[in-house]
């Protein structure tokens, strides 16, 4: 009898081996294709963008090791700290105002007696769908100083003539911002309104029955909501400001007077036109710590946020 | 007496009534004007809003068909005065436009088709499989997921030109055939799908690639259409990426050929040609969006 559990035992724990080597290997298997690419192409260079940045390296010839003389001379730069504050004001200020924006519409969009939503909805959803090359391309245009509609309407209006929104200081990042939240608030407005739509409607009601403000409604039951709709839009809004590339590219070249030069297009500059590789991945590093520190901040927030709605 | 009390008493009731009903009318009528007032502002709002967002696309469409000696006329209009065609054939000129788009659908196609494969593999075997070193793995990945694709460019350029994949398209396709966002958006989706589904499926003796095929990929359609959107459109919109693994027209994509095209800062922009160029991604991205958005939006969080 005992030596029969005992056996049974046996073959259970045998059982158990053969099933947790069959789910590691299956696991393996499935896992694999996309870790290898991951591996390569994130992984390695994750490691290895380090190890550039502390060293002269340049794109045709490698360089001597010199420590974190590249960070040392960085910091000592006082351009890094322009583009620094560049992405920095350009984060705070289009991440707040695209996801207002989306909110806003979202809202307007959500009202029952509305008509023609689709229709609406389509139009400004349109922009996120060309590539940012377009749109700064059709803006270019536009706002362009000697041939654009803008600048025409303008002078009519005020009389000042060669209104240059891009080629001046104080406006260009403003302006950038401004084109950037043209193109993507559609994106995060179709999201909100998904949100919106999946909140019931009872709870509206019956605080309704209980006499609340439009306002109240709005900020507890609304708001809590959408709170996870929340958190993915801010995290995509504040880690893709950082990365800002394209718009600059084409509309500024960083100019006027490098008052919309962004870390990445520094990195491009750097690594891809001065070829200072171990300079460039250096800034590169700083990058990526400033989108870690979000990333991490980001996370702890939702991590207590959800504890205090369990308590 | 009584008889009396009692008909003045029921006559103020009746008035009461009244005076209730009347109130009531006022205040629905307010209510209503309210409303209509509201209405009229979110239509107002909503359709400033639909000119702002059209214009730029509508005057894109209008400059693409202007000779440009009016396109470089001060005051500028609206409605040109003029029409040709010549910005689509001088386009065809200087951009090799059909090779490039070409390029694009391929670039974004490939790289589509294999990332959502990996993706959902990936996730399957994060979702569905309990093995060791899974939460481990899920917390790199997550760790990964902050990592800017863009501080990567450097040893990613320099290990493929290492082996000779620059101006070709393995080199700008194969880095992008996975990535954790598609993998954490699978995998999310595919939690929600009830278990007993493999488990019977399991019982009736198949094995894990054929559950994985035949029931998850089946029930997870809308998510796998959202991540196939947004990476197609990604890839498509991309500009960094292939601007600096393609020199040559042979593998350089639109967006990249357009780029070069706007002469870069200098005034010279050749903008009718520009536009032109700018049509047809446009188009395209924009009819791939509209055929699946309706289905692939349910699935975003």
């Amino acid at each position: 009898m005992s030596a029969a559990t005992h056996e049974a035992h046996k073959v259970a724990k045998e059982n158990k081996k053969a099933i947790s080597r069959r789910d590691m290997r299956t696991g393996i298997l499935f896992t694999a294709p996309a870790l290898i690419i991951l591996a390569i192409f994130v992984f390695y260079p994750a490691v290895k963008t380090f190890l550039t940045s502390l060293t002269t390296d340049r794109i045709n010839r490698s360089g001597k090791f010199v420590g974190l003389d590249n960070y040392l001379k960085l910091f000592q730069n006082q351009d890094f700290w322009t583009d620094i504050k560049n992405t920095l004001v350009y984060a705070v200020l289009y991440a707040p105002i695209v996801v207002i924006v989306a909110l806003a519409f979202a809202l307007l969009l959500n009202r029952k007696d509305l008509k023609f939503v689709g229709f609406f909805r389509t139009c400004m959803f349109l922009p996120f769908v060309i590539s940012l090359t377009v749109a700064a391309i059709a803006w270019q245009f536009i706002l362009s100083p000697s041939l654009g509609l803008v600048p025409y309407w303008f002078q009519q209006l005020t009389g000042v003539a060669h209104l240059n929104l891009l080629g001046t200081r104080e406006t260009a990042m403003a302006t950038i911002v401004f084109i950037t939240v043209w193109k993507n608030f559609g994106y995060f407005m179709v999201i909100f309104l998904a949100g919106l739509q999946g909140i019931s409607q009872e709870l509206y009601e019956a605080a309704s029955l209980d006499g609340a403000s439009a306002w109240q409604k709005f900020r507890y039951i609304t708001l809590p909501a959408l709170r996870p709709t929340f958190n993915y839009v801010v995290i995509f809004g504040l880690i893709g400001s950082f990365q800002v590339f394209d718009q600059v590219f084409i509309l500024t070249s960083g100019g006027p007077d490098r008052a919309t030069e962004t870390i990445v297009y520094r990195i491009y500059t750097e690594a891809f036109g001065n070829g200072k590789l171990g300079y460039a991945s250096a800034l590169s590093y700083v990058l990526l710590i400033m989108t870690l520190i979000v990333g991490l901040i980001q996370l702890y927030t939702n991590a207590k946020h959800e504890k205090e709605e369990i308590a | 007496m009584s008889a009396a009390t009692k008909t003045a008493s029921s006559e103020s009731l009746e008035e009461m009534n009244a005076r209730i009903n009347e109130e009531n009318a006022r205040l629905r009528k307010k209510a209503t004007t309210r409303r209509r007032i509201g209405l009229f502002w979110s239509y107002f709002a909503l359709v400033l809003i639909t000119i702002l967002m059209v214009f730029p696309l509508i005057i894109v469409l209008l400059v693409s068909f202007t000779p440009n000696a009016v396109t470089q006329t001060w005051p500028p209009k609206v409605i040109p005065s003029a029409f040709t065609l010549e910005n689509y054939t001088s386009l065809f000129q200087r951009l090799p436009v059909g090779r490039e788009m070409l390029n694009t659908v391929v670039f974004a196609g490939v790289v589509t088709i294999v990332s959502v494969f990996f993706d959902s593999l990936a996730a399957y075997g994060l979702s569905r499989v309990d093995f060791k070193g899974r939460g481990l793995l899920l917390g790199v990945l997550i760790a990964t997921m902050m990592i800017p694709g863009m501080a990567l460019l450097i040893p990613v350029y320099k290990l493929l030109a290492g082996m000779g994949l620059v101006n070709s398209y393995w080199g700008i396709i194969i880095p992008r055939m996975a990535d954790v966002g598609g993998i954490f958006l699978l995998r999310q989706f595919f939690i929600s799908i009830p278990k007993d589904l493999d488990n019977a499926a399991r019982i009736d003796g198949a094995g894990e690639f054929r559950i994985f095929a035949q029931i998850i990929l089946p029930n997870a359609i809308p998510a796998i259409l959202t991540v196939g959107m947004f990476n197609f459109m990604g890839n498509w919109n991309d500009l960094l990426w292939p601007l600096i693994m393609t020199s040559k027209p042979e593998t350089r994509t639109i967006t990249a050929g357009l780029a070069m095209l706007t002469g870069h800062g200098s005034s010279v922009t050749p903008y009718g040609v520009v536009m032109a160029g700018a049509l047809f991604p446009l188009c395209l991205c924009w009819w791939c969006s509209s055929s699946c958005k309706s289905d692939s939006l349910k699935a975003l969080p």
